[in-house]
Protein backbone atom coordinates (compact mmCIF):
# COMPACT_ATOMS: atom_id res chain seq x y z
CA UNK A 1 0.00 0.00 0.00
CA UNK A 2 0.93 3.41 -0.85
CA UNK A 3 2.38 6.18 1.60
CA UNK A 4 1.85 9.66 3.06
CA UNK A 5 5.29 11.15 3.09
CA UNK A 6 5.24 14.56 4.22
CA UNK A 7 2.66 17.64 3.38
CA UNK A 8 3.61 21.07 2.11
CA UNK A 9 1.89 24.73 2.11
CA UNK A 10 2.44 27.94 0.60
CA UNK A 11 0.69 31.04 1.48
CA UNK A 12 0.82 34.40 -0.13
CA UNK A 13 1.98 37.31 2.37
CA UNK A 14 -1.09 40.38 2.04
CA UNK A 15 -3.93 39.59 4.95
CA UNK A 16 -7.04 40.50 3.69
CA UNK A 17 -9.03 41.20 6.87
CA UNK A 18 -13.04 41.07 7.11
CA UNK A 19 -12.93 44.62 7.77
CA UNK A 20 -11.04 45.62 4.52
CA UNK A 21 -13.45 42.98 2.03
CA UNK A 22 -16.76 44.54 4.90
CA UNK A 23 -16.76 47.85 2.62
CA UNK A 24 -16.96 45.97 -1.11
CA UNK A 25 -19.92 44.04 0.31
CA UNK A 26 -21.63 46.08 1.80
CA UNK A 27 -21.78 43.46 5.18
CA UNK A 28 -20.33 43.64 8.63
CA UNK A 29 -16.88 41.99 9.67
CA UNK A 30 -19.14 40.16 12.23
CA UNK A 31 -21.99 39.13 10.01
CA UNK A 32 -19.27 37.68 7.80
CA UNK A 33 -17.31 35.53 10.41
CA UNK A 34 -20.92 34.34 11.90
CA UNK A 35 -21.63 33.47 8.68
CA UNK A 36 -18.68 31.57 7.92
CA UNK A 37 -15.74 31.72 10.76
CA UNK A 38 -13.42 33.43 8.27
CA UNK A 39 -11.76 36.36 9.78
CA UNK A 40 -9.32 36.86 7.06
CA UNK A 41 -7.59 35.76 4.10
CA UNK A 42 -4.67 35.30 2.16
CA UNK A 43 -4.41 37.07 -1.56
CA UNK A 44 -1.30 36.88 -3.75
CA UNK A 45 -0.15 39.97 -5.55
CA UNK A 46 -1.69 40.40 -8.87
CA UNK A 47 1.53 39.15 -10.71
CA UNK A 48 1.47 35.99 -8.80
CA UNK A 49 -0.08 33.40 -10.78
CA UNK A 50 -1.56 29.98 -9.53
CA UNK A 51 1.78 28.39 -10.72
CA UNK A 52 3.85 30.36 -8.42
CA UNK A 53 1.86 29.00 -5.82
CA UNK A 54 1.99 25.37 -6.26
CA UNK A 55 6.06 25.96 -7.05
CA UNK A 56 6.15 26.81 -3.67
CA UNK A 57 4.27 24.70 -1.91
CA UNK A 58 6.33 21.97 -3.75
CA UNK A 59 9.50 22.91 -2.72
CA UNK A 60 8.03 22.95 0.63
CA UNK A 61 6.94 19.16 0.94
CA UNK A 62 9.81 18.09 -0.85
CA UNK A 63 12.23 19.60 1.84
CA UNK A 64 10.25 18.11 4.68
CA UNK A 65 10.18 14.62 2.59
CA UNK A 66 13.81 15.19 2.96
CA UNK A 67 13.78 14.36 -1.07
CA UNK A 68 14.37 16.48 -4.59
CA UNK A 69 12.04 16.98 -7.44
CA UNK A 70 14.41 14.71 -9.40
CA UNK A 71 13.00 11.68 -7.79
CA UNK A 72 9.79 12.66 -8.53
CA UNK A 73 7.67 9.75 -10.76
CA UNK A 74 4.99 11.77 -11.57
CA UNK A 75 3.27 15.16 -10.47
CA UNK A 76 -0.26 16.01 -10.18
CA UNK A 77 -1.32 19.79 -9.87
CA UNK A 78 -5.62 20.64 -8.74
CA UNK A 79 -6.51 23.47 -9.52
CA UNK A 80 -10.30 25.09 -10.16
CA UNK A 81 -9.18 28.65 -10.44
CA UNK A 82 -6.70 28.01 -13.55
CA UNK A 83 -9.38 27.23 -15.81
CA UNK A 84 -9.52 30.62 -16.87
CA UNK A 85 -6.24 30.66 -17.96
CA UNK A 86 -6.64 27.99 -20.98
CA UNK A 87 -4.32 25.31 -21.82
CA UNK A 88 -1.86 23.83 -21.26
CA UNK A 89 -2.73 23.64 -17.14
CA UNK A 90 -0.38 24.58 -14.05
CA UNK A 91 0.98 21.17 -14.31
CA UNK A 92 3.48 21.15 -17.06
CA UNK A 93 4.93 24.47 -16.22
CA UNK A 94 5.33 23.01 -12.48
CA UNK A 95 7.01 19.86 -13.28
CA UNK A 96 9.46 22.36 -15.75
CA UNK A 97 10.22 24.82 -12.59
CA UNK A 98 10.62 21.86 -10.56
CA UNK A 99 13.24 20.69 -13.48
CA UNK A 100 11.50 17.82 -14.55
CA UNK A 101 12.05 16.62 -17.99
CA UNK A 102 9.94 13.54 -19.07
CA UNK A 103 8.32 12.88 -16.09
CA UNK A 104 4.21 12.76 -16.26
CA UNK A 105 3.03 15.99 -14.79
CA UNK A 106 -1.65 15.72 -14.56
CA UNK A 107 -3.92 18.19 -14.05
CA UNK A 108 -7.03 18.30 -12.33
CA UNK A 109 -8.99 20.73 -13.52
CA UNK A 110 -11.10 20.37 -10.42
CA UNK A 111 -12.18 23.12 -7.87
CA UNK A 112 -12.06 21.91 -3.81
CA UNK A 113 -12.22 18.62 -4.22
CA UNK A 114 -9.17 18.25 -6.56
CA UNK A 115 -6.57 17.70 -4.61
CA UNK A 116 -8.78 14.85 -3.00
CA UNK A 117 -8.92 13.13 -6.29
CA UNK A 118 -5.28 13.71 -6.49
CA UNK A 119 -4.23 12.16 -3.53
CA UNK A 120 -6.63 8.83 -4.23
CA UNK A 121 -5.05 8.72 -7.98
CA UNK A 122 -1.28 8.99 -6.60
CA UNK A 123 -2.22 6.11 -4.47
CA UNK A 124 -3.33 4.04 -7.47
CA UNK A 125 -0.25 5.43 -9.54
CA UNK A 126 2.81 5.20 -6.66
CA UNK A 127 3.05 1.44 -7.67
CA UNK A 128 3.52 2.19 -11.37
CA UNK A 129 5.26 5.54 -11.43
CA UNK A 130 6.98 5.99 -8.65
CA UNK A 131 6.81 8.52 -5.94
CA UNK A 132 4.16 11.28 -6.42
CA UNK A 133 3.67 14.84 -5.90
CA UNK A 134 0.17 16.07 -5.25
CA UNK A 135 -0.26 20.08 -5.53
CA UNK A 136 -3.55 21.49 -4.83
CA UNK A 137 -3.00 25.46 -5.43
CA UNK A 138 -5.61 28.33 -6.19
CA UNK A 139 -5.72 32.03 -6.69
CA UNK A 140 -9.20 32.22 -5.80
CA UNK A 141 -9.09 36.26 -5.29
CA UNK A 142 -8.75 36.45 -9.07
CA UNK A 143 -12.53 35.11 -9.57
CA UNK A 144 -14.07 37.21 -6.72
CA UNK A 145 -12.48 40.26 -8.78
CA UNK A 146 -14.69 39.25 -11.60
CA UNK A 147 -17.72 40.03 -9.30
CA UNK A 148 -16.80 43.27 -9.09
CA UNK A 149 -19.18 46.27 -10.56
CA UNK A 150 -18.62 49.54 -12.05
CA UNK A 151 -18.00 50.68 -8.46
CA UNK A 152 -15.76 47.95 -7.02
CA UNK A 153 -18.34 46.18 -5.27
CA UNK A 154 -18.28 42.64 -4.53
CA UNK A 155 -20.77 40.11 -4.99
CA UNK A 156 -20.76 39.38 -0.99
CA UNK A 157 -22.09 35.56 -1.72
CA UNK A 158 -18.61 34.53 -2.76
CA UNK A 159 -16.53 37.52 -1.76
CA UNK A 160 -16.44 37.01 1.96
CA UNK A 161 -15.28 33.68 1.26
CA UNK A 162 -12.26 32.68 -1.13
CA UNK A 163 -8.39 32.67 -0.35
CA UNK A 164 -5.15 31.96 -2.23
CA UNK A 165 -2.62 29.28 -1.34
CA UNK A 166 -1.51 26.12 -2.04
CA UNK A 167 -0.58 22.83 -0.92
CA UNK A 168 1.08 19.46 -1.36
CA UNK A 169 1.67 15.91 -0.42
CA UNK A 170 4.23 13.15 -1.60
CA UNK A 171 2.57 9.71 -1.94
CA UNK A 172 5.35 7.02 -2.17
CA UNK A 173 5.89 3.03 -2.27
CA UNK A 174 7.92 3.32 0.06
CA UNK A 175 7.09 3.54 4.05
CA UNK A 176 6.40 6.57 5.36
CA UNK A 177 4.63 8.28 8.18
CA UNK A 178 1.06 7.36 7.27
CA UNK A 179 -0.48 4.78 5.14
CA UNK A 180 -2.83 5.11 3.16
CA UNK A 181 -5.81 2.29 3.63
CA UNK A 182 -8.69 3.30 1.38
CA UNK A 183 -10.61 6.08 -1.01
CA UNK A 184 -14.03 6.45 -2.21
CA UNK A 185 -14.70 8.61 -4.35
CA UNK A 186 -18.23 10.26 -6.77
CA UNK A 187 -19.28 12.58 -9.16
CA UNK A 188 -23.48 13.48 -9.46
CA UNK A 189 -23.58 16.13 -12.03
CA UNK A 190 -27.10 16.87 -12.57
CA UNK A 191 -26.55 19.64 -10.32
CA UNK A 192 -23.15 20.91 -12.15
CA UNK A 193 -24.77 24.40 -12.48
CA UNK A 194 -25.56 25.15 -8.83
CA UNK A 195 -21.27 25.90 -8.59
CA UNK A 196 -19.80 27.00 -11.58
CA UNK A 197 -17.10 29.39 -13.24
CA UNK A 198 -16.64 29.55 -16.85
CA UNK A 199 -12.87 31.33 -16.59
CA UNK A 200 -14.85 35.25 -17.44
CA UNK A 201 -17.69 35.67 -15.71
CA UNK A 202 -18.18 35.74 -11.71
CA UNK A 203 -18.46 32.73 -10.34
CA UNK A 204 -22.44 30.94 -9.76
CA UNK A 205 -22.92 29.42 -6.83
CA UNK A 206 -26.51 28.50 -5.73
CA UNK A 207 -25.04 28.33 -1.61
CA UNK A 208 -28.63 26.43 -0.37
CA UNK A 209 -27.48 23.84 -2.84
CA UNK A 210 -23.58 23.56 -2.11
CA UNK A 211 -24.41 23.08 1.77
CA UNK A 212 -27.30 20.60 1.37
CA UNK A 213 -25.05 18.30 -0.82
CA UNK A 214 -22.27 18.89 0.85
CA UNK A 215 -23.80 18.46 4.30
CA UNK A 216 -25.18 15.05 3.59
CA UNK A 217 -22.15 13.76 0.66
CA UNK A 218 -19.55 14.29 2.90
CA UNK A 219 -20.75 12.24 6.14
CA UNK A 220 -21.84 9.63 3.63
CA UNK A 221 -18.78 9.17 1.87
CA UNK A 222 -16.56 9.49 5.49
CA UNK A 223 -18.94 6.85 6.42
CA UNK A 224 -18.26 4.91 3.74
CA UNK A 225 -14.76 4.74 3.34
CA UNK A 226 -14.47 3.76 7.10
CA UNK A 227 -16.58 1.16 7.00
CA UNK A 228 -14.45 -0.55 4.36
CA UNK A 229 -11.45 -0.45 6.63
CA UNK A 230 -14.04 -1.29 9.82
CA UNK A 231 -12.68 1.84 11.44
CA UNK A 232 -14.61 3.62 14.20
CA UNK A 233 -15.42 7.02 13.68
CA UNK A 234 -14.59 7.85 17.56
CA UNK A 235 -11.03 5.98 16.69
CA UNK A 236 -10.25 8.55 14.10
CA UNK A 237 -7.39 11.30 15.22
CA UNK A 238 -8.04 13.41 12.77
CA UNK A 239 -10.55 14.73 10.15
CA UNK A 240 -8.85 16.80 7.29
CA UNK A 241 -11.32 18.31 5.35
CA UNK A 242 -12.03 20.68 2.37
CA UNK A 243 -12.12 24.20 4.54
CA UNK A 244 -15.14 25.40 2.94
CA UNK A 245 -17.03 27.16 5.99
CA UNK A 246 -16.82 26.70 9.55
CA UNK A 247 -20.30 26.01 9.98
CA UNK A 248 -19.68 22.90 7.14
CA UNK A 249 -16.98 21.59 8.98
CA UNK A 250 -18.80 21.28 12.29
CA UNK A 251 -21.58 20.06 10.56
CA UNK A 252 -19.38 16.96 8.71
CA UNK A 253 -17.85 16.59 11.97
CA UNK A 254 -21.15 15.79 14.15
CA UNK A 255 -23.09 14.07 11.20
CA UNK A 256 -20.02 11.52 11.74
CA UNK A 257 -19.77 11.60 15.15
CA UNK A 258 -16.13 13.15 15.45
CA UNK A 259 -15.34 14.81 18.34
CA UNK A 260 -14.91 18.63 17.26
CA UNK A 261 -11.30 18.85 19.27
CA UNK A 262 -10.35 16.38 16.35
CA UNK A 263 -11.70 18.23 13.36
CA UNK A 264 -9.07 20.37 12.02
CA UNK A 265 -9.52 23.90 11.28
CA UNK A 266 -7.60 26.91 10.14
CA UNK A 267 -10.67 28.61 7.68
CA UNK A 268 -11.01 31.40 9.94
CA UNK A 269 -7.01 32.27 9.03
CA UNK A 270 -6.74 31.22 5.34
CA UNK A 271 -10.54 31.57 4.38
CA UNK A 272 -11.79 28.95 1.28
CA UNK A 273 -9.02 27.96 -0.67
CA UNK A 274 -10.65 25.63 -2.67
CA UNK A 275 -8.58 22.57 -3.90
CA UNK A 276 -5.66 23.50 -2.11
CA UNK A 277 -7.12 23.96 1.52
CA UNK A 278 -7.49 20.57 2.10
CA UNK A 279 -3.87 19.70 1.87
CA UNK A 280 -2.61 23.47 3.75
CA UNK A 281 -4.64 22.04 6.71
CA UNK A 282 -2.51 18.53 6.73
CA UNK A 283 0.46 20.37 6.57
CA UNK A 284 -0.48 22.51 9.34
CA UNK A 285 -1.60 19.59 11.13
CA UNK A 286 1.18 17.65 10.61
CA UNK A 287 3.50 19.95 11.76
CA UNK A 288 1.03 21.55 14.96
CA UNK A 289 -0.92 18.09 16.02
CA UNK A 290 -0.32 15.31 14.39
CA UNK A 291 -1.56 12.34 16.51
CA UNK A 292 -1.31 8.39 16.22
CA UNK A 293 -4.09 6.75 15.13
CA UNK A 294 -6.25 6.73 11.64
CA UNK A 295 -6.82 9.98 9.84
CA UNK A 296 -9.16 10.85 7.32
CA UNK A 297 -9.41 13.46 4.28
CA UNK A 298 -12.87 14.50 2.73
CA UNK A 299 -13.49 16.88 0.32
CA UNK A 300 -17.07 18.06 -1.89
CA UNK A 301 -16.62 20.71 -4.43
CA UNK A 302 -17.75 21.94 -7.75
CA UNK A 303 -19.31 19.31 -10.34
CA UNK A 304 -20.36 17.81 -7.51
CA UNK A 305 -17.10 16.05 -6.87
CA UNK A 306 -16.53 14.63 -3.45
CA UNK A 307 -15.11 11.65 -1.72
CA UNK A 308 -13.21 10.49 1.39
CA UNK A 309 -9.78 8.85 1.81
CA UNK A 310 -8.27 7.00 5.32
CA UNK A 311 -4.65 6.61 6.04
CA UNK A 312 -3.57 5.16 9.76
CA UNK A 313 -0.30 6.50 10.68
CA UNK A 314 2.96 3.84 10.62
CA UNK B 1 -57.13 19.24 -0.56
CA UNK B 2 -54.07 19.60 2.04
CA UNK B 3 -54.16 17.07 4.35
CA UNK B 4 -54.42 18.95 8.39
CA UNK B 5 -52.65 16.41 9.76
CA UNK B 6 -49.55 16.57 7.68
CA UNK B 7 -49.71 20.71 7.53
CA UNK B 8 -50.06 20.07 11.38
CA UNK B 9 -46.59 18.08 11.70
CA UNK B 10 -45.09 20.08 8.69
CA UNK B 11 -45.20 23.30 10.55
CA UNK B 12 -44.59 21.19 14.04
CA UNK B 13 -41.13 20.49 12.06
CA UNK B 14 -40.91 23.93 10.36
CA UNK B 15 -41.16 25.20 14.10
CA UNK B 16 -38.61 23.30 15.47
CA UNK B 17 -36.52 24.53 12.58
CA UNK B 18 -36.73 28.27 12.42
CA UNK B 19 -35.93 30.73 14.51
CA UNK B 20 -38.74 32.68 13.18
CA UNK B 21 -42.60 32.55 12.95
CA UNK B 22 -43.76 30.43 9.99
CA UNK B 23 -45.03 32.94 6.95
CA UNK B 24 -48.72 32.55 7.21
CA UNK B 25 -48.44 32.55 3.21
CA UNK B 26 -47.93 28.92 2.53
CA UNK B 27 -46.20 29.94 -1.15
CA UNK B 28 -44.00 32.52 0.33
CA UNK B 29 -40.22 31.31 0.10
CA UNK B 30 -38.93 30.41 3.56
CA UNK B 31 -35.19 31.25 2.43
CA UNK B 32 -36.39 34.91 1.68
CA UNK B 33 -38.41 35.57 4.21
CA UNK B 34 -35.23 34.77 6.17
CA UNK B 35 -37.02 31.88 7.86
CA UNK B 36 -34.18 29.36 7.18
CA UNK B 37 -30.90 29.93 5.77
CA UNK B 38 -28.32 27.27 4.27
CA UNK B 39 -27.49 25.57 7.31
CA UNK B 40 -30.87 25.09 8.63
CA UNK B 41 -32.00 23.60 5.28
CA UNK B 42 -30.26 20.56 5.93
CA UNK B 43 -31.47 20.34 9.07
CA UNK B 44 -35.23 20.97 7.68
CA UNK B 45 -34.41 17.98 5.28
CA UNK B 46 -33.78 15.62 8.13
CA UNK B 47 -36.23 16.75 10.27
CA UNK B 48 -38.99 15.74 7.18
CA UNK B 49 -37.45 12.64 6.95
CA UNK B 50 -37.70 11.88 10.42
CA UNK B 51 -40.99 13.00 11.36
CA UNK B 52 -42.82 11.51 7.98
CA UNK B 53 -40.37 8.42 8.03
CA UNK B 54 -39.68 8.88 4.60
CA UNK B 55 -35.74 8.82 2.69
CA UNK B 56 -35.34 11.92 0.58
CA UNK B 57 -33.13 11.07 -2.03
CA UNK B 58 -29.77 12.68 -3.41
CA UNK B 59 -31.41 13.37 -6.41
CA UNK B 60 -34.01 15.47 -4.73
CA UNK B 61 -31.92 17.77 -2.39
CA UNK B 62 -32.43 20.24 -4.72
CA UNK B 63 -33.94 23.58 -2.59
CA UNK B 64 -36.79 24.82 -4.58
CA UNK B 65 -38.43 21.45 -3.58
CA UNK B 66 -38.59 22.93 0.03
CA UNK B 67 -38.48 26.65 -0.54
CA UNK B 68 -42.22 27.07 0.87
CA UNK B 69 -44.92 25.25 2.90
CA UNK B 70 -46.75 24.53 -0.17
CA UNK B 71 -43.75 23.06 -1.95
CA UNK B 72 -42.95 21.01 0.72
CA UNK B 73 -46.54 19.80 1.08
CA UNK B 74 -46.71 18.87 -2.53
CA UNK B 75 -43.18 16.73 -1.75
CA UNK B 76 -45.08 15.00 0.63
CA UNK B 77 -47.93 14.15 -1.03
CA UNK B 78 -45.96 12.60 -3.55
CA UNK B 79 -43.89 10.77 -1.23
CA UNK B 80 -44.76 10.09 2.26
CA UNK B 81 -48.01 8.73 1.75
Amino acid sequence: MPYLHAFGAHLPERVVTNAEIAVRVGKTPEWMESASGIRERRWAASATSVTDLAESAAVDCLAKAGTTASKLGMIIVASGSSAASGFPGPAATVAARLGLEGTPALDVPMASAGSLFGLAMAARFASTCGDVLVIGAEKMSSIVELSADEHGMLDPNTAILFGDGAGAALVSETPGPWEILDSVLHTDGQFREDLAFDGRSPLRMNGLSVILQASRKMPAAIQEVLAKQSIAAGDVTALLLHQANQNLLVRVGKAVGIAPERVYSNVGRYGNTSSASMLIAAAEWAAEQARPGPIVFSAFGAGFHWGALVARSV
Amino acid sequence: MPDATRRERLMRVLNKVASQPVPEDETESLFESGLLDSFALPDLVSAIEEEFSIKVPDRDLNPRKFDSVARIEAYLEEHAG
